[in-house]
């Protein structure tokens, strides 16, 4: 399944779809409508979004003040044997006014899960998330960055993986081999959020002599104990992070991504109280010549019921710490992270969570703030905006600080 | 209060003798055996329509599907599947309750393929929006109250009611109490009244359309929630109720949250 994928993912981040690739994408739907056949769900969504920068760019040929862009994410589910079998087909696909390389597409889901007993098999493409903190997902390894979609590292790539899980009475085991690897995305000549130089990301480069075909494992260990859930995980194969090395294409200087082979030992904890919640990640990773260890950890805490409406406050915290030191791969090795979150729990699941970043360093800051709330029944309008403040020009965010930016999405979901 | 009620229990029981019941142990004792009488459902599923009702009388939907499974020495485990609206289908809810020990709580984010353990500090506030709060569809444990039993007197279609107050004995509820009807027949929650934290009365809660499944299990077609106070109202209609389906702790995993 993996190689058949294969350029049909190296494809999409060009950002034109070739013929063949059409072809591709055109059976694997008509797969999934076949296998689905009439008990099939489809819901999904489609969005715009609009994007204000309020400065000028800070480098040639990027977009002036932002720009429009739509995307489309239906997912196809089909159930059956007691739901203890699934299919799930989630294609993905963005149209990007400027940036050619956030035009693209992706297969977020296509994937077969049965259940059976104290057992589950998973095959396909899919998603996994690990971790507990809020500002940063430091153990989240299993999916590689969607660098383009947004800059909070929250959006994945679909990642190839047959996975088998061990229940546990109150946990699970879960076994993981990856057979693909995925490449992150990162902004195109005419897009925001990018260094001077462009990321050439048809020239990356693996310290694996098979690259992207290397297979990876993990493994990783979790229980729910009262009031503590833990995590502990080892991953062994290509890191999701690049090293970027100065390179040259048409004769000009670029980026060029280059993937180490990595082995990770990682923990995620939570404590759950009644008014606070303390969390920690941290991983230890290994590469040649090469050893580091990254945590983040802190709380969140809820404040008292503001008023007869159940609206709730949280204050949160979370520290950030990088053995390597301020290097251009770890923006967050002295770092605090503060915030509020706001849920008034009415009839719109109205939120706001505004944080920021702080660099003990070098005093960097940044400020971020999301908002949501349902308009209707099946729509959310959701803003997000980010100021770069006073950033150090050795830290790693001085490329973006001329890209503080407003961004407002309506989402129709359906 | 706590040392009131123990003087009441002195003197009732120094004056009527042992045998003599005390508000407090009447009240304590048919919530017992109310627990009892629904003891041995195994597990149950079924699905739920909420609608929301504002003043203006503009109403909007939730759709949620429940499955429970009865905990043995401990609370019930259960999962709420969200359907509608279209924006939270995919979430779930994993809820294990226990006695006076906080709920444990986790929520299945779908858009991250995250599940976050969240706190039960909240359970004041609203369940989705709704005129019910979130202690309000808990499982309603014996040992989360304590109870004084009222008196007893009709309550509608032929029925004689337990009337019984009972008073959260868990942290960070949003009421002084709740005064409950309970039938005498068949121990059906017939109706409860609420009052906020400065005593006044907040919600009254109407339940209707009891039907017995499992030859045992009686469980109510709608639920009504009024707020007295905003004037806003929401229903739930439950439908498709089946018992001893064959759940287990299995289902009740954390990953059956993703599923």
């Amino acid at each position: 399944m993996a190689l058949k994928n294969q350029h049909l993912f190296n494809k999409c981040f060009g950002g034109n779809l070739s013929l063949s690739v059409k072809r591709l994408a055109v059976s694997i739907a008509a797969l999934a409508f076949t296998s689905t056949v009439t008990a099939a769900e489809l819901s999904g969504n489609v969005a715009v979004e609009g994007r204000l920068f309020t400065t000028d760019p800070a480098y040639e040929k990027q977009a002036e003040s932002g720009g429009v862009s739509l995307s489309f994410l239906p997912e196809f589910k089909h159930k059956w044997d007691n739901e203890d079998q699934q299919f799930t087909f989630t294609p993905f696909y963005r149209w990007d006014e400027n940036d050619d390389e956030r035009t693209h597409g992706d297969i977020r889901q296509l994937d077969y899960l049965v259940s059976k007993g104290d057992w589950e098999y998973q095959l396909g493409i899919s998603k996994k998330f690990w971790g507990v903190t809020e500002s940063q997902h430091l153990v989240d390894i299993i999916n590689q960055t969607d660098g383009v979609e947004g800059i909070d590292g929250e959006d994945k790539l679909g990642q190839p993986m047959f996975r088998v899980s061990r229940l546990t009475d109150t946990g699970s085991v879960d076994f993981f081999v990856l057979p693909y690897f995925r490449e992150r995305t990162f902004s195109g000549v005419n897009g925001r959020f990018r260094s001077p130089l462009v990321v050439d990301t048809d020239a990356a480069t693996y310290e694996s002599a098979s690259e992207d075909k290397h297979i990876d494992y993990a493994v990783r260990w979790s229980e729910s104990l009262d009031e503590f859930d833990f995590g502990v995980h080892l991953f062994d194969g290509t890191s999701r992070d690049p090293d970027l090395r100065i390179g040259q294409k048409n004769g000009e200087a670029v980026l060029v991504p280059h993937y180490p082979l990595i082995t990770q030992l990682g923990l995620d904890l939570q404590y759950t109280g009644e008014a606070i919640i303390w969390k920690l990640e941290a991983i230890h990773r290994k590469r040649k010549g090469d050893d580091y260890s990254a945590a983040v950890g802190g709380f969140e805490y809820t404040l008292p019921a503001i008023s007869e409406s159940g609206a709730e406050l949280g204050l949160l915290a979370e520290y950030h710490r990088d053995s390597r030191g301020e290097v251009a791969n770890a923006p967050f090795q002295n770092d605090l992270f503060f915030g509020a979150r706001l849920a008034l729990n009415d009839e719109d699941s109205s939120e706001l969570l505004a944080g920021a970043f702080v660099d003990l360093d070098n005093s960097s800051k940044s400020l971020r703030l999301e908002a949501s709330r349902r308009i209707g029944n099946g729509m959310k309008l959701n803003i997000e905006g980010q100021v770069f403040t006073d950033v150090d020009e050795n830290d790693p965010f001085y490329t973006f600080s001329k890209d503080d930016y407003i961004q407002v999405e309506l989402e129709k979901f359906f | 209060m706590k040392i009131k009620l123990l003087l009441a229990t002195l003197l009732t029981v120094s004056s009527l003798g042992v045998f003599a019941e005390t508000p407090a142990e009447k009240g304590l004792r048919i919530a017992k055996a109310a627990d009892l009488s629904d003891q041995g459902f195994s597990d149950f599923t079924a699905n739920m329509v909420m609608t929301l009702k504002n003043r203006a009388g503009k109403t909007s939907r939730r759709i949620i599907r429940i499955k429970t499974l009865e905990g043995k020495g401990d609370g019930d485990k259960s999962l709420s599947l969200f359907d509608e609206p279209a924006d939270v289908k995919g979430t779930a809810m994993l809820t294990f309750s226990h006695g006076l020990k906080p709920d444990d709580q986790w929520l299945y984010l779908p858009a991250l393929k995250r599940v976050k353990r969240i706190n039960s500090k909240n359970k004041s506030g609203p369940f989705m929006g709704s005129e019910f709060a979130f202690e309000d569809l808990g499982s309603q444990e014996v040992e989360k109250f304590t109870y004084n039993y009222l008196k007893e007197e009709p309550c509608g279609n032929g029925m004689k009611c337990h009337v019984i107050e009972r008073i959260p004995a868990y942290k960070y509820s949003g009421y002084t109490k709740q005064v409950t009807w309970i039938d005498t027949q068949a121990y059906r929650p017939v109706k409860v009244m609420y009052y906020d934290r400065k005593n006044s009365l907040l919600k009254t809660l109407n339940a209707t359309g009891f039907k017995q499944y499992a030859g045992k299990h009686w469980r109510p077609a709608l639920m009504a929630m009024q707020n007295h106070q905003t004037g806003k109202s929401t229903t739930l209609e439950w439908t498709n109720y089946k018992f001893k389906t064959g759940l287990s702790k299995r289902d009740f995993n954390k990953k059956s949250l993703a599923r």
